[in-house]
């Protein structure tokens, strides 16, 4: 039993992590309807620009610092890309975020340098043995990423409050309905995007801060990243909640997989297993665990 | 009214006799979660006719086509189709048996040239292996000219010979309802559903489309059900008329009997309910 | 002046129908083949044979069977390096196992071996649509990774992973040289473009648009969706299992699965974007452009005399690949194709305004 648990313990960790990109591409599609695919690229960047100014300055600063530079990039997404696509089809936007997803591939590496970085964010790492008068042996387990998890929590939190609760965050949901309709009562859809895409660039940053302090910055985070697609296919596009389970549940069930299936059918199951298993979803339930079913309309 | 003269002036020329019942809706009743679309709706259509379904915005006289179609499945209510009861039917295998339609928003393939949508149109009709298309000889080829002589007949009957390589995202609205009728005209449908065919349209535009409307049913003999909110259109071309409301049939008749119903007044000068 | 249509009066549909129906273009598709085939082969140097003209002609082959399905179909496709590796396993396992074969029938049986895999993978395309079909084919391209890399037999237990396929012998015929597989390249590429240039202006194509511009709409005219939307997906898995084939046998030599990773589906998608959605010429300038400007990105600081390491060329590169695919969605989402067909149009008026 216990290392069973030590499993699903490691799974619920990579998937707080999962969950916190899905998040960022959850808060773009609900309040523009744009399919961000630049997410993980965001989080590389991210990620970077803070391991690079803090090795130079106090990790606050750095922080402020990347936080602004997520701004700065949300101000340019907008300008050069988004504007120029009000109302266009979604596979389009879709599209344009590859272009995006690409050039900050091409520009982070070149401005920031293309070693792996290390982030030490002074949290414990060393692993704690616990519940030994339960289990045989006790179970291993990672305060750091407990930490993480509390991160995690307290982000989606505020979120959840933000979208619900503020004028802001209405406007937000009306974007993503439709974006003429929204312009033509009045909302300024320039600077809801600016929001929007700076807030997924914040989140973006946490998320990058808490992996590359797990893994160090490095070039792979982007595929790592790409997870968050079939998170976001299994919790549902449009939902917070959603986005949250369904990393769960995909980096618990990858784990399990891995160790338990593994053995049976040569390793390295974890590469395709989520996307296979959103894809049995969508075959069952397109609209994913919390997304809501769409009527079509001739 | 306007299209008065030109109605008579058409349908005089050589109207066929209108005959048996082709389409027979009984019982039909359509809900979606809570809400109810159509309740116990009863109605048919006769062979050769034009058939008209008004109604206030949201009575369900689209949701009535989608029923015809296939596109919706009815939860109660039996459809009888030439004869023959209709089982849960998808929207192909509808048009396949002669039942083509034109959308209230336009639902042309907008990539795509005037010539290809009307070409689309007759899909159903070519039956060349995918192999015979790889290569384009021989029967694919004299599929493709035989259909093309019969689009083009079309495109003359519409007078739309200038636009025939234009993609029809480019073209005016009024042009894209009369390409979109073209499309469906190309299946040679026994049946033809328009929903709302004038919508939007100015005068001139709306006297040719009845024209149009009222030629195809002259020299076609083609059924046609259409929904229309100009009422001088509906009471000049139409044989008979069903009145919905709220998802119920209030009237059924010749067009000056539903004129002179007081339920048909009531529904649309607005009275408690 | 030169490009003008005047006086070349259709008087039948058939030539209105043809390939090519402008006389110039006759012309220029005439010469372009020329030179293609006997031009090139006198006067092309090696290098140019085995970096940029023949990756050029079987990328443009893979590009236009993934635009059958994005550009003509609107089925999104990420899994298009998997298709591919689908296709150059196949072929490879056919011609270990099967030594008596002739080479073209295994390159017809590996792409129906793709065209089968592919149409699995489409399924779901017909209850999802748009970027979730686009996770079921990054399902593909991972699961196949995954398998070709992990599952020994596709490799005949080589023990480093990767394989090395025989030389490419067809007729009693042996491919070897660079000029000689050229010629054998472009001959495919020519038939398949030429095939696919048919279907898509036969009733299949015209059902595939349909089905892309509105789907509903197809259905009630009488497209059966399921029936267009596998076409499809078998046409396209077809061309690209071969292209797949071909990039194995005679571009790469040997190979293992990282040849065909989500980067080479991604640059497929960049080709058909760039090239323009809907077009087979595209998927040609496409695929050139996406050959050529790496090597240009290495050559010009050398020209201007500015030395650049290869991390930043590859940084460099990829943000104009980034820029150019927002430039071609923003203002020209038909791709280069659009451009080419604009200049046509100019053409035929030059030198006159109107």
């Amino acid at each position: 039993m216990g290392p069973f648990i030590e499993v699903v313990l490691g799974g619920l960790m990579a998937g707080v992590l999962y969950s916190l990109v899905a998040l960022g591409f959850v808060l773009i599609y609900k309040a523009s309807g744009v399919f961000n695919f630049a997410q993980g690229a965001m989080v590389l960047l991210a990620a970077l620009a803070f391991a690079r100014f803090s090795e130079v300055m106090p990790m606050p600063v750095a922080f402020v610092l990347a936080a602004l530079l997520m701004v700065g990039a949300a101000f340019v997404i907008e300008r050069m890309v988004l504007r120029h696509l009000v109302n266009q089809e979604g596979i389009i936007l879709f599209l344009a975020t590859f272009g995006i997803t690409y050039f900050i591939e091409g520009f982070g590496p070149q401005v920031f340098g293309d070693d792996i970085y290390r982030i030490d964010l002074g949290m414990p790492k060393e692993p704690k043995i616990v519940l030994e008068s339960m289990f045989d042996g006790g179970i291993l387990i990672n305060l750091e990423d407990f930490i993480a998890a509390g991160i995690a929590a307290a982000l989606v939190t505020f979120l959840a409050i933000f979208f619900q609760k503020t004028a802001t965050g209405r406007a937000l949901r009306a974007v993503a309905d439709d974006h003429q309709a929204a312009q033509s009562v009045g909302i300024p859809l320039n600077r809801i995007w600016v929001i929007v895409w700076s807030v997924s660039g914040f989140v973006a940053l946490v998320a990058g801060m808490i992996w590359g302090s797990k893994l160090g910055v490095q070039f792979s985070l982007v595929l790592i990243a790409l997870k968050a697609i079939p998170v976001v296919i299994l919790g549902g596009f449009t939902s917070v909640p959603g986005a949250i389970v369904g990393g769960l549940i995909i980096g618990v069930g990858e784990k399990i997989a891995e160790v338990y299936l593994g053995p049976i059918i040569g390793g390295g199951i974890e590469n395709w297993f989520a996307y296979v298993l959103a894809l049995g979803f969508l075959l069952f339930r397109p609209e994913g665990l919390f997304g809501e079913r769409r009527i079509e309309r001739v | 009214m306007m299209t008065a003269a030109v109605a008579s002036a058409s349908s005089s020329t050589h109207r066929q006799n209108i005959g048996e019942v082709i389409l027979a809706m009984e019982n039909i009743s359509l809900a979606f979660g809570g809400v109810q679309a159509l309740s116990d709706i009863s109605f048919d259509v006769r062979e050769h006719e034009i058939r008209a379904i008004i109604g206030p915005n949201g009575a369900g006289k689209s949701s009535m086509l989608n029923v015809i179609n296939g596109v919706y499945h009815p939860q109660q209510g039996t459809i009888f189709f030439k004869g023959e009861k209709r089982h849960q039917m998808d929207p192909h295998k509808v048009a396949s048996q002669g039942v083509a339609r034109t959308f209230q928003n336009i639902a042309l393939f907008k990539g795509m040239s005037v010539l290809d949508n009307l070409m689309a149109g007759r899909n159903l009709m070519m039956k060349t292996g995918i192999l015979q298309q790889a290569l384009y000889w021989g029967a694919t080829q004299r599929e493709e000219l035989a259909h093309r002589a019969k689009v083009e007949e079309i495109i003359t009957f519409l007078e739309i010979e200038s636009i025939r390589k234009t993609p029809v995202g480019q073209l005016p609205y009024g042009l894209q309802k009369r390409v979109e009728l073209g499309r469906a005209l190309a299946a040679e449908p026994s049946m033809l559903l328009l929903d709302e065919p004038m919508a939007g349209m100015n005068v001139e535009e709306k006297q040719d489309m009845c024209r149009f409307v009222l030629d195809v049913n002259a020299e076609f003999g083609t059924t046609i059900v259409l929904i229309e909110h100009d009422m001088g259109v509906v009471m000049d071309i139409s044989d008979r008329v069903v009145v919905l409301d709220y998802g119920k049939k209030i009237g059924d008749g010749a067009p000056n009997d539903v004129r002179n119903n007081q339920a048909v007044i009531d529904a649309y000068l607005g009275v408690q309910h | 002046m030169f490009y003008r249509e005047n006086g070349q009066f259709k008087t039948s549909y058939e030539a209105d129908q043809a390939l090519f129906p402008i006389m110039q273009d006759r012309v220029f598709i005439v010469v372009l083949l020329l030179v293609a085939f006997v031009g090139i082969p006198l006067l092309a140097d090696e290098y140019l044979f085995r970096a940029i003209l023949i990756p050029f002609l079987i990328l443009s082959l893979a590009a236009v069977g993934l635009n059958i399905l994005v550009g003509y179909c609107g089925q999104i496709s990420l899994g298009t390096g998997g298709f591919m590796m689908v296709g150059a396993y196949a072929a490879y396992n056919l011609a270990v196992r099967v030594p008596d074969l002739n080479m073209l029938v295994v390159f017809i049986l590996a792409g129906l071996i793709t065209t089968v895999v592919g149409m699995i993978f489409g399924i779901p395309s017909l209850r999802i649509k748009g970027l979730y079909l686009a996770v079921a084919t990054l399902a593909a391209q991972f699961f196949l990774d995954w398998l070709f890399s992990r599952v020994k037999w596709f490799t005949n237990d080589s023990s480093s992973g990767s394989v090395s396929a025989p030389v490419l012998q067809v007729f009693g015929f042996r491919w070897d040289s660079p000029v000689e597989k050229y010629l054998f390249v472009l001959s495919v590429v020519v038939l398949f473009s030429l095939i696919a240039r048919n279907l898509v202006r036969s009733h299949i194509g015209r059902s595939w648009m349909a089905t892309r511009d509105m789907d509903v709409a197809a259905e009630i005219i009488g497209i059966r969706p399921v029936y267009a939307k596998l076409s499809a997906f078998a046409v396209s898995s077809f061309i690209v299992g071969i292209a797949g084939a071909l990039w194995g046998f005679v571009h790469l030599g040997s190979w293992e699965p990282l040849a065909f990773d989500v980067n080479r589906s991604f640059s497929l998608l960049f080709m058909v974007i760039i090239g323009g959605l809907g077009s087979i010429l595209g998927s040609f300038l496409g695929a050139a452009f996406i050959v050529i400007l790496p090597l240009l990105l290495n050559q010009v600081p050398h020209w201007l005399g500015l030395p650049m390491s290869t991390a930043t060329a590859a940084h460099f590169e990829a943000m104009i690949f980034g820029a150019l695919i927002i430039f071609f969605l923003i203002v020209e989402p038909h791709g280069l194709a659009r451009l080419w067909a604009i200049a046509k149009e100019k053409l035929r008026l030059w030198p006159f305004p109107h």
